[in-house]
């Protein structure tokens, strides 16, 4: 072992824009790496969004009245816009449970020892959760495509609105795992980031029109609703989509859904990215 | 001039508890500072401040030159931390850390990559070097760590507790590279449970109580403070017991101590060897049958529990530790 100390080769300084981008990179190629060392986790979370498609498709599709139509094949179209982007922001939830099992295991003293950019831990990790996220994306899609959902077929769209759909919900999907990143920062443990980082999901995802048709609430409820930021975004993606069910309602983010959604979706990643970043630099471990 | 690492007056305090009542440390270049002390007495956390992971409530710090607090991305630039669990991704094989590492300390790909084969080399993991470390043994995956925390080369080196849980040959392994590393110039601040270790590794030892340097000196400076050398007996009827301490009374330099299960006795003396044959003829000649006898020098443990009114708790810990997991 007489090389041990050879050489001295601490780089010097480089912009740190260009550091903060590369580390996070780094960062983000371990955590892939991981996910394709433990593949059910991604099969694990691909089985609960194909369940509900399934389940929602076939148990409420039918029972379900959407504008002025009970039929199951429009319950079904008008659907999977909302299981779309509820698939993307649950998956938050495993994106904070890693961060807080990173917290507690040693290699965390490592990386804060390390002289990189403050933020590539959790940027390099957000980064890497979208990655999976679009994957169960793909697949989701082609699942919906079995069961029989169309786009296109409450009017026109085109290829580029499809994709800008799709872009949207990976938006919203990134700014949500900011807010799992700031639940694993701040729970003791990682079983309590699993937990906690569910709960908020439920009224957010529901108390929208992801599953029902809006215009059915109470009216207390159905602004909520209108105003959720999750609600833009699924909004965005049926008029993208051409899918049944677009809210008429005249709140902001519901006539202007595309627009509200980027607003939100980037709104949410500063702030909860801000906060997450400085929770980080903090902590103790 | 300030050594490579100097501290002075680190206080850090979580909630009521006061971890750190004013640390001063000063480790001159290409030196081992050893830092003993029982479970909570405040060596991790010194060295999490040290290494810019915990920020002091106040004091004054600085490493390879430059000041913590101020500066702490340019510390981090000049140290190298090994935990006291290894902290290696269990998912990512040895090379893969390795060049992680290598990368989040700015180095280029292909320096990264060449500088993890040569340290897998020369750690002894080239053939475990494409296996998820998940796999290794408790002593690869430390080994591992050691390199990760040697990828830079970094003129100062913490090791907090690196040696703990690990087999003796193990243990050994590793102390051969720590001598190595500090051969080269390298300054090393480590901490330890085992006495043995401070005293096999260490130039200097700072013991550490109550968040406080209790004491500081080399190992010999401590032991020569904590008493001479003694002469132990152990006699082999119970009824001697009174009788050899009678004895050593006459010889001893200060009061024989008893341990009445043992039938062993121990006293401070002064004469060397030479003494050492008069106590025997004396006992002979009362007719004292003894099982053993010898002249000890103090060890670290003595120091330790001379210093502290307790002795190390290495047991203790790697109990607790089996129970967190």
């Amino acid at each position: 072992m007489s090389a041990v100390t050879d050489t001295v080769r601490v780089a010097p300084a480089t912009n740190p824009v260009s550091q903060s981008i590369r580390d996070s990179m780094v960062v983000a190629k371990r955590n892939l790496i991981r996910m394709s060392r433990i593949p059910e986790m991604i099969i694990y979370g691909l089985i609960q969004p194909i369940m509900f498609v399934v389940l929602f498709t076939y148990v409420f599709g039918g029972s379900m009245q959407i504008g002025n139509s009970t039929s199951a094949a429009d319950y079904k179209n008008f659907l999977m816009a909302g299981i779309f982007a509820q698939t993307v922001t649950f998956a938050t939830a495993s994106s904070g449970a890693g961060i807080a099992d990173d917290m507690h295991k040693g290699l965390i003293d490592r990386f804060r020892s390390l002289p990189m950019a403050r933020g590539a831990v959790l940027t390099g990790r957000t980064l890497a959760d979208s990655v999976q996220t679009a994957l169960t994306l793909v697949v989701l899609a082609v699942v919906a495509l079995l069961v029989g959902w169309r786009v296109g077929s409450d009017g026109s769209t085109n290829a580029a609105k499809v994709l800008a759909a799709f872009g949207l919900l990976l938006l919203l999907g990134y700014a949500f795992t900011w807010i799992g990143a700031l639940i694993g920062m701040s729970v003791k443990t990682p079983e309590a980031a699993t937990s906690s980082g569910l709960i908020w999901l439920f009224p957010v995802t529901f108390i929208s029109n992801a599953f029902v048709d809006t215009s059915h609430m109470t009216p207390w409820l159905r602004h909520i609703a209108e105003w959720n930021p999750f609600s833009a975004t699924v909004q965005a993606c049926r008029v993208l989509f051409a899918n049944p069910g677009q809210s008429p309602s005249d709140a902001w983010p519901m006539q202007h859904p595309v627009w509200a959604s980027l607003i939100y979706s980037i709104l949410i990643l500063v702030i909860f990215r801000t906060l997450a970043v400085r929770k980080y630099r903090s902590a103790t471990a | 001039m300030p050594g490579a690492i100097y501290a002075e007056g680190l206080v850090k305090t979580f909630g009521d508890v006061r971890a750190l009542d004013g640390v001063d440390l000063d480790v001159p270049e290409g030196t081992v500072l050893g830092l003993l002390g029982p479970n909570g007495a405040g060596k991790t956390t010194t060295v999490r401040c040290l290494t810019t992971l915990l920020r002091p409530d106040s004091g004054r710090a600085v490493v390879a030159g430059i000041d913590v607090l101020k500066q702490p991305d340019a510390v981090r630039r000049s140290i190298g931390l090994s935990g006291q669990f290894a902290a290696v991704d269990e998912y990512l094989t040895g090379r893969e850390n390795l060049q992680m590492v290598g990368r989040l300390y700015q180095m280029r790909a292909k320096a990264a990559k060449e500088r993890a084969a040569e340290l897998l080399e020369q750690f002894h993991l080239t053939d475990a070097a494409d296996r998820p470390t998940k796999t290794y043994s408790g002593g690869m995956r430390r080994r591992l760590d050691l390199a990760a925390a040697l990828v830079v080369s970094p003129p100062v080196m913490f090791m907090d507790e690196p040696t703990t849980g690990l087999d003796p040959r193990n243990r050994q392994q590793l102390w051969e590279v720590i001598k190595q590393l500090v051969s080269g110039g390298t300054t090393l601040l480590l901490t330890t449970q085992y006495l043995e270790e401070a005293d096999h590794l260490a130039h200097d030892i700072a013991v550490v109580d109550h968040g406080k340097v209790i004491a500081k000196g080399t190992s010999d400076q401590l032991k020569a403070r904590t008493g001479g050398e003694r002469v132990e007996v152990v006699v082999h009827q119970r009824e001697h017991i009174q009788a050899a301490a009678e004895v050593l009374a006459g010889f001893g330099k200060g009061e024989t101590t008893v341990e009445d299960h043992m039938r062993k006795l121990t006293a401070p003396v002064t004469g060397g060897a030479k003494l050492l044959a008069e106590v025997i003829r004396e006992l002979d000649t009362r007719g004292i049958e003894i099982d053993d006898i010898g002249l000890r020098r103090p060890t670290l443990d003595d120091v330790f529990l001379s210093l502290t009114g307790h002795v190390a708790e290495a047991k203790d810990q790697e109990n607790d530790k089996e129970a967190a997991q």
